[in-house]
């Protein structure tokens, strides 16, 4: 029997799918426990001030209640700052979750109540009496306009922009001129899993974590230096993230508290966040932009000028990169950037999906259709006009860009050339009819990894690497990977990942694993190609004898002869000669740093959007989306659709619905729950079309994959932004687009 | 005014948490006798009771819809309501839909349209377009996104549910003609 194994780029089901849908697959709350007791934590109503008292005599009073922790009986941890600082921690001195009777933002931890029962433990944390001596608070970026700093260089990614050229005298000459203000507030993740630990202690004070987070090896140092074990005592586990979009890549608070009831407790414990609690485990932050920028007589761009400031928290320093996009995406001789951030009596912001540049992209690309609109040019044609052939921010090639080929592509599928300039031009019935266009540009990257692959005699491959699967087809595009490397069937192929038993991987974010653990799964798979190819020159009569490993091929569970495929020896039988039980080979990967130095590596993305407006009632209506991307190759064409999809939908949340809306004289979220923090439903969502035009780049990773978790969210918001533009000639600066702004 | 009638403030102890009883309730086809207080929910004693986990909790205040199950084939949301109300009720979770070698149509479609990513709120959205096909109001798509939208997903797979609960309703409307 043939069968093709050839699966990168096809479009496969979720390896994972079977145990999704049938609910097998286990979440950090699921994991059956002995003797496990329920931690529920009590959050701090007040935004800054001390703790008087925490009333825990009434609450111990109850049988079943185990213990109450607050600051007043919190063991001993780790002295300095470091021991606290995880992968991902930006400059600052991390939160201490119940360090010391400080209140720093709305809904601090303050105590967590430990009970026989969840239902106990719930009941006991809400009638916890908690008094506290309030404090000024400040909680508002707006007031804070004049009080931005440039942050240093303490988070990892943050790139300082580069200014080039001189952006105000280019500014003074130019023919067309726009300067505008650009805002959202603060959103908030809201994975539809709640935040939970679940952490087994063993009898011999052994801990196994399963922890929902988005890396392992993160929460499992973060735990061993806060408590001072040995990572042998702290296995940490994930197998199946609810979703994350950046929320998980530090380790959140129930990882800390969980693990000390553990170790205090000696037994078993699980600690769930509500939905109330998930607002405060970080967010994008409230962020106001300002753009100005000027054209040349022929619509060229002669100057951009992009300034951002966000919010910080008072113990953190916290910065995205919002502005560089700016500096890359359109050819521009004279750009000025500049990014700041203002400390709050908030929480920390954290990485969301695609940080930074959806916030920016969604800034740069409504003023550009401002500007387009201001020097009477298309505004498709005039991003045509100022593509950037080089990245001129770092003046270095692009290793590959076929953004232009997006542009054309989805045009011609969206029939662009029948969008009459003017707004408010189409209209059915009392719906105005608008079409928008924008985009954006994401860093394709890669990081060290490392995998371990093993065959068994019959002929059944296990391949591991401590990677997450968030639901961005991790399991699925490895699995792939690994069967085409090996020349197996999927069904002979197990990826496995999440658990610090297993080689090293980095945290899932910044749409980097396909290309980081999918290098290191490739040269695992090879490193035993290898180490089979030996065995079967061992084997009698071997039609392989002298081959190199490139005179050879993985194909159809054969090793074979690239020049001569009909000398080739079955698998299986290569290994049940050998005699082995089994054969395992581990590799790690990191990125090529001469190609990185010479080449600008990033994926790129166009959005068209259609919108129809009630005229009398202001609602928006997406009725069409299609959103064209150029991330290097595709690994799975079904996974990738959907990861673009639902970039869409969080697109049009961001436009329309999504906004943490903070009380300040407060401090306070007020819009903490799901009914009241909008996100779409079904009912919503209409038309989405995704298009991926594939490139070719031997330079960027040996898979050429560029990642797809981010980039689809880039331009979504400005492109409806845009397409209500042109439907109602009103030009919204500050999302989200509620209709009161439409009226 | 007398305190008397206050019973929970600052200087009265806790009132005590209410005592246990069996409770047996007929889940996907098994009756199961738990110990449960009057307060648990019907959510928490499928997930922390009786171990049946594929039913998620995603906010406990009947705004997500991934605690969705079937109770007598009428879809609702477990966290709102309490387990001991259902003695004698004939309750389907996920797991009682169908197992990952023989499954049901709906998970089946779910895993074809590549109708999550997550798959945090699928069991919830599964049990929903079953509730919704019982109902038997939904026919065209606007019918189903419509009727569908008591079930949040963030990962935002909604085009793939459409369109893979659309794949059964019709389905099942042809058989029917």
């Amino acid at each position: 029997m043939t069968i093709n194994t050839k699966y990168v780029g096809k479009a496969p089901n979720r390896v994972e799918g079977p145990a999704k849908v049938t609910g097998t697959a286990k979440y950090s709350a699921e994991f059956e426990v002995p003797n496990l007791a329920y931690g529920v934590v009590v959050s701090s109503t007040i935004a800054k001030g001390r703790i008087k008292s925490i009333g825990a005599d009434k609450v111990l009073a109850l049988p079943g209640v185990l213990q109450v922790f607050s600051h007043e009986n919190v063991p001993r941890q780790a002295w300095f700052d470091r021991a606290w600082k995880d992968d991902i921690a930006p400059g600052g001195s991390p939160f201490r979750p119940l360090h010391d009777d400080e209140v720093k933002f709305s809904q601090q931890p303050v105590a967590l109540v430990v009970a026989e029962t969840f239902e106990l433990a719930r009941y006991a944390a809400g009638i916890l009496e908690v008094e506290y001596k309030e404090e000024k608070h400040e909680t508002d970026i707006e007031q804070k306009r004049d009080e931005g700093h440039a942050p240093g260089k303490g988070k990892s990614g943050y790139k300082p922009p580069k200014s080039r050229g001189n952006a105000n005298k280019a500014l003074d000459e130019a023919e067309h001129r726009i300067r505008e203000e650009y805002i959202h507030g603060t959103q908030h993740h809201n994975p539809m899993e709640l935040y939970a630990s679940t952490v087994h202690y063993h009898p011999d004070g052994k801990l196994t974590i399963y922890d929902k987070t988005q890396g392992v090896y993160n929460c499992q140092q973060y735990v061993a230096k806060v408590f001072g074990l040995s990572k042998d005592d702290a296995r940490v586990i994930n197998l199946y993230n609810g979703g994350a979009f950046g929320s998980g890549l530090r380790p959140q608070y129930e990882l800390f508290l969980s693990v000390m009831a553990a170790l205090e407790l000696k037994r078993s414990v699980r600690v769930t966040l509500t939905r109330q609690q998930m607002f405060s485990i970080g967010h994008r932050p409230h962020t106001l932009q300002t753009l100005e920028m000027g054209t040349n007589p022929d619509g060229t761009l002669a100057a951009l000028k992009h300034y951002c400031l966000h919010e910080t928290s008072r113990f953190e320093e916290y910065t995205e990169n919002v502005v560089n996009w700016s500096g890359m995406l359109y050819q521009c001789d004279n750009v000025h950037l500049s990014n700041q951030v203002a400390a709050l009596d908030v929480y920390t912001p954290q990485d969301m999906r695609a940080p930074g540049a959806a916030t920016g992209s969604f800034a740069l690309e409504v003023a550009m259709d401002e500007m387009a609109y201001a020097a009477g040019l298309d505004p498709l044609d005039f991003r045509i006009r100022n593509y950037a052939e080089t990245d001129q921010s770092e003046n270095l090639p692009f290793s590959s860009k076929r953004l232009r080929d997006c542009y054309h592509l989805g045009a011609e599928k969206f029939c662009w050339s029948k969008r009459p300039m003017a707004p408010r031009s189409m209209r059915e019935g009392n719906r105005l009819i608008g079409w928008g266009v924008a985009g954006g540009v994401w860093d394709a990257q890669m990081n060290k990894a490392s995998a371990k692959a093993t065959i068994t005699a019959d002929g059944y491959l296990t391949v591991e690497s401590a990677a997450g699967e968030n639901g961005t087809g991790t399991y699925t595009i490895m699995t792939q990977i690994a069967a085409e490397t090996l020349g197996l069937p999927l069904e002979a192929v197990t990826f496995r990942l999440g658990d610090t038993n297993m080689p090293e991987a980095p945290v899932q974010g910044g749409s980097w694993t396909a290309a980081t653990v999918g290098t290191a799964v490739q040269k695992a798979c090879q490193a035993l190609g290898e180490k089979l190819l030996k065995l079967a020159q061992k084997m009698d009569d071997s039609p392989l004898k002298g081959a190199s490993l490139d005179d050879v091929e993985f194909v159809n569970g054969q090793l074979r002869l690239r020049t001569a495929p009909e000398q080739s020896v079955v698998l299986r039988d290569v290994l049940q000669t050998s005699g082995e039980r089994e054969i395992a080979a581990d590799s790690t990967a990191i990125p090529n740093l001469i190609n990185m130095a010479k080449y600008s590596m990033h994926s790129h993305n166009v959005v068209f959007a259609e919108v129809m407006v009630d005229e009398d009632l202001g609602t928006v209506h997406v009725s069409r989306v299609l959103n064209v991307c150029a991330a290097g190759r595709i690994l799975n064409q079904k996974t990738a659709r959907s990861q673009v999809l639902g970039s869409v939908v969080w697109g049009i949340s961001m436009a329309l619905m999504e906004e943490t809306v903070p009380d300040h004289r407060f401090g306070r979220y007020m819009n903490h729950n799901y009914a009241e923090y909008h996100i779409p439903v079904n009912a919503d969502i209409h038309n989405i079309e995704v298009l991926f035009v594939e490139e070719e780049d031997p330079y960027v990773n040996p898979l050429g994959v560029k990642g797809i978790g981010e980039l689809g969210l880039l331009g979504v918001a400005a492109a409806i932004t845009n397409a209500v533009y042109h439907a109602t000639g009103k030009r919204v600066r500050r999302l989200p687009i509620y209709l009161d702004k439409l009226l | 005014m007398s305190n008397s009638a206050t019973p929970n403030t600052t200087d009265s102890p806790a009132l005590a948490p209410p005592a246990t009883s069996p409770v047996t309730l007929r889940i996907n086809g098994s009756d199961m006798t738990l110990q449960l207080a009057p307060w648990t929910t019907l959510l928490d004693a499928l997930r922390e009771y009786a171990g049946l986990t594929g039913t998620k909790k995603g906010c406990d205040h009947g705004q997500c819809g991934s605690c969705t199950v079937l109770v007598d084939g009428k879809r609702i949301n477990s966290c709102l309501t309490l387990a001991m109300l259902h003695e004698g009720a004939e309750i389907t979770t996920i797991e009682g839909l169908g197992q990952e070698d023989n499954l049901h149509p709906l998970q089946q479609a779910f895993l074809d349209h590549d109708a999550f990513q997550c798959g945090y709120c699928t069991p919830g959205q599964i049990c929903s377009a079953q509730g919704l096909i019982n109902e038997g109001r939904a026919h065209t798509e606007d019918e189903i996104r419509e009727m569908m939208s008591g079930n949040l997903c963030r990962c935002g797979a909604y085009v793939g549910i459409l369109n893979a609960v659309k794949e059964v309703v019709d389905a099942q409307t042809a058989r029917r003609q």
